[in-house]
């Protein structure tokens, strides 16, 4: 024990005397918390048009007039000819052209089918498709006004209609802010734990300190609780600040217990810290040591949830999360906050978190080698 | 080095592949009260069609929220009692849709697509009574047309990828010679700061060049993103992004003392804002006004802007001179900063 309490002070003095490192350690992640959360949203504001009138019918009007009153359209501008609106697509400053070609009004007076077309910008795909969806929802509200008058006046027969409301729990606004910031700080005590820990041993390798400590009596599995330990702290205090800034400054509604959160985060940390000594102990350089931290995390982000949902991912991609503690951590920090899961909701996962854990740590003291 | 070179391929082989937004198996519970034929109709078509999937047959309301609480499903249908009488006698039947809106997009996606196969539906079983009579939008889908998420992050992570991996590199490797000592050598040497700095740049571009060759061509030849516009002047914006890119990292470098802050810097203060800031993978314009402000000064933000011009909407220079001169602006900014803070005296 004694052995472990002065390795402990060992690393706490070299942290904070390292005055580079602790803003870093210490500010950014808060900074970035609170700008980036603001930043991860895909909440479409507003969709500008273009609208190309050939027609100069009333109908048309009326149709243009219901795009403009929808929240999510702004007529930007009106023209004439379809290539000027290109021009406009191209340059980014549309998102979608609406033509009405000649005798749209024609064709409504008519009562004949009648066309508008729709050209979308759909370099982003699932905006293009949110666009196209409430665009046809304008035209479709349109031709509800258009055809009461209609059935009564042709046929008698009433029409079935399968009708369907929606609501949606647990975050009825539908804010983006209470599922981002959870995901977000996860990534923040991540980066900071992983990188910290996967520097760790190999720096001392490269300054040479290592050998001083391999010629002491210290056992491995005293030394590398040691350097976790501290990580282990000061990935605690990050999550509790974050925690902190979520509930007051953020309003987000915490409905779990904040014990489990951070029985989560113990067991979590102990996965992430252990494939950063993994990581340090198998590397020569700070430089690889990075690299090969970097490259983890960048995949573990990426696959995690955060920004895409994970079901949509191809059957392999699933089952290489399965390797992914970050995609636990997320999935459960979120239901254990917003949706206020229990102990047995999320046992599950927790198990296949901490036998993950024991691997890791296990491997890591295994391969830490007290030779050089 | 096979680190420099194979992790950018995988990243970019994992992610094009893994990446999507388009919904896919949605796990959904059904309420269904009625158990007739017409719901039974509804459901089939629903899971039919390949966006949801059905996992929980529940019996109340009150335990749709249970369910949601496990995690795993994130949609529940509630079909009202007596669903095929009143379909047939009231010509009018209720469904109501519950999500788990703790994943706000995801929710919005699924009452969409929900949406729209019940208005299908609705459509079917009303053929010949409704006159075809209706405006109907005819809709062109421009610069990707089949709706591929890979066209939008293709760019986006080729932003990301050069412009991390070149940061990092050079601030990491000005920084070691500091912490190895080697750095006095290059100092009482002849040569001048910024010759030293060009010397430091050279390698790593031609490295970043060749990584970012390879991801143009893995997304031309894999992921069938297409370019459009001219080759040569895609590979001279890149050239100007890789530039940028490397002179932050010497910046980065002449501030930091030691390798650990030099890469905490380049990767902790880039990462994040690289992947949530650029546009690469949240619209720009749907952020709060003052975070639009700062994406202005993220590089890769009017990087992603050229590249996607170029490949995807096959655009000539005249349509990204404004982004170009953005991105000379800042690398000239970046390397006049680090030759001045360079210093060729020891501490």
């Amino acid at each position: 024990m004694r052995t472990i309490r002065y390795i402990l002070q060992k690393e706490f003095l070299q942290i904070f005397r390292n005055k580079g490192m602790l803003p870093i350690i210490f500010v950014m992640p808060i900074i970035q918390l609170c700008i980036l959360v603001f930043a991860a949203t895909y909440d479409m504001k507003n969709t500008n048009l273009y609208v190309v009138d050939k027609d100069l019918s009333s109908h048309s009007r009326e149709l243009i007039s219901k795009f403009n009153g929808s929240p999510f359209f702004t007529v930007k501008d009106l023209g004439f000819s379809v290539d000027a609106g290109e021009k406009e697509l191209f340059k980014d400053n549309v998102d979608a052209i609406l033509v009405f070609e000649k005798g749209f009004g024609n064709d409504v007076d008519l009562q004949r089918p009648a066309g508008v077309q729709v050209l979308v910008n759909a370099i982003d795909a699932s905006a293009a498709g949110l666009y196209n969806a409430y665009i046809q929802a304008v035209v479709q509200d349109y031709n509800l006004h258009l055809q009461p008058k209609l059935i009564n006046a042709k046929t008698k027969r009433p029409i079935q209609i399968v009708d369907n409301s929606y609501s949606h729990l647990f975050n009825p606004e539908m804010d983006y802010i209470p599922y981002m910031l959870p995901g977000i700080l996860v990534l923040l005590v991540t980066v900071i734990g992983l990188f910290l820990s996967a520097m760790n041993v190999v720096r001392e390798k490269e300054i040479g300190t290592i050998e001083q400590i391999n010629v002491t009596p210290i056992k491995k599995y005293q030394f590398l609780i040691g350097k976790l330990i501290p990580f282990l702290i000061i990935g605690f205090f990050e999550l509790g600040v974050g925690l902190l800034l979520a509930i007051f400054v953020f309003k987000i509604p915490f409905l779990g217990s904040l014990g489990l959160i951070y029985l989560v985060a113990f067991v979590y940390l102990l996965v992430v810290l252990g494939i950063g000594l993994l990581i340090s102990t198998q590397t020569d350089t700070q430089q690889q040591a990075m690299f090969i931290a970097w490259f983890f995390m960048v995949v573990f982000i990426m696959m995690s949830g955060l920004f895409t949902p994970v079901e949509s991912m191809p059957e392999w991609g699933q089952k290489l999360n399965f390797l992914n503690p970050v995609s636990y951590f997320i999935k459960m920090i979120r239901m254990i906050m917003l949706k206020g899961s229990g102990f047995t909701d999320v046992m599950k996962e927790l198990g296949l978190l901490g036998m993950y854990g024991i691997a890791m740590l296990s491997i890591a003291v295994n391969r830490y080698r007290k030779v050089s | 080095m096979l680190i420099l070179f194979g992790m950018p391929i995988v990243q970019l082989l994992l992610f094009g592949f893994v990446i999507t937004n388009d919904l896919k198996d949605v796990k959904m519970a059904v309420v269904d009260h009625s158990k007739d034929s017409y719901t039974n109709e509804i459901i089939n078509k629903i899971t039919s069609s390949g966006y949801f999937k059905l996992t929980d047959n529940l019996e109340s309301i009150d335990q749709v929220e249970g369910v949601f609480r496990k995690g795993d499903v994130k949609l529940a249908l509630v079909f009202e009692p007596d669903f095929a009488t009143k379909l047939t006698k009231e010509s009018k039947a209720k469904v109501q849709i519950l999500t788990d809106a703790s994943d706000p997009n995801m929710a919005n996606l699924s009452v969409n697509y929900l949406q729209g196969i019940l208005q299908n539906y609705n459509l079917e079983i009303n053929r010949g009574k409704v006159l075809p009579f209706q405006v109907k939008p005819q809709t062109r889908m421009y610069f990707n047309t089949s709706l591929e998420s890979v066209f939008m992050f293709v760019p986006g992570i080729m932003a990301t990828i050069l412009m991390l991996v070149s940061a990092m590199m050079t601030s990491i490797s000005i920084a070691r010679e500091k912490e190895l000592g080697t750095m006095e050598i290059l100092l009482v040497s002849p040569l001048k700061p910024l010759q030293i700095i060009l010397g430091k740049v050279t390698p790593y571009l031609l490295l970043s060049f060749i990584n970012a060759l390879v991801i143009v061509g893995m997304g031309y030849f894999v992921f069938g993103v297409p370019v459009l516009g001219s080759f040569a002047l895609l590979m001279a914006e890149s050239i100007l992004f890789i530039l940028l890119a490397l002179s932050l990292g010497i910046f980065i470098s002449t501030i930091s003392s030691s390798q650990q802050v030099a890469m905490m810097l380049s990767m902790f203060a880039l990462m994040l804002p690289t992947i949530l800031l650029s546009g690469f993978i949240f619209p720009i314009r749907n952020m709060p006004l003052l975070l639009q402000l700062i994406t202005n000064v993220i590089p890769p933000r009017w990087f992603i802007v050229v590249i996607k011009n170029i490949m995807l909407k096959g655009v000539g220079f005249e349509y990204i001179w404004k982004e170009t001169l953005v991105l000379i602006a800042m690398t000239t900014v970046f390397i006049g900063l680090s030759v001045r803070k360079f210093k060729i005296r020891l501490e």
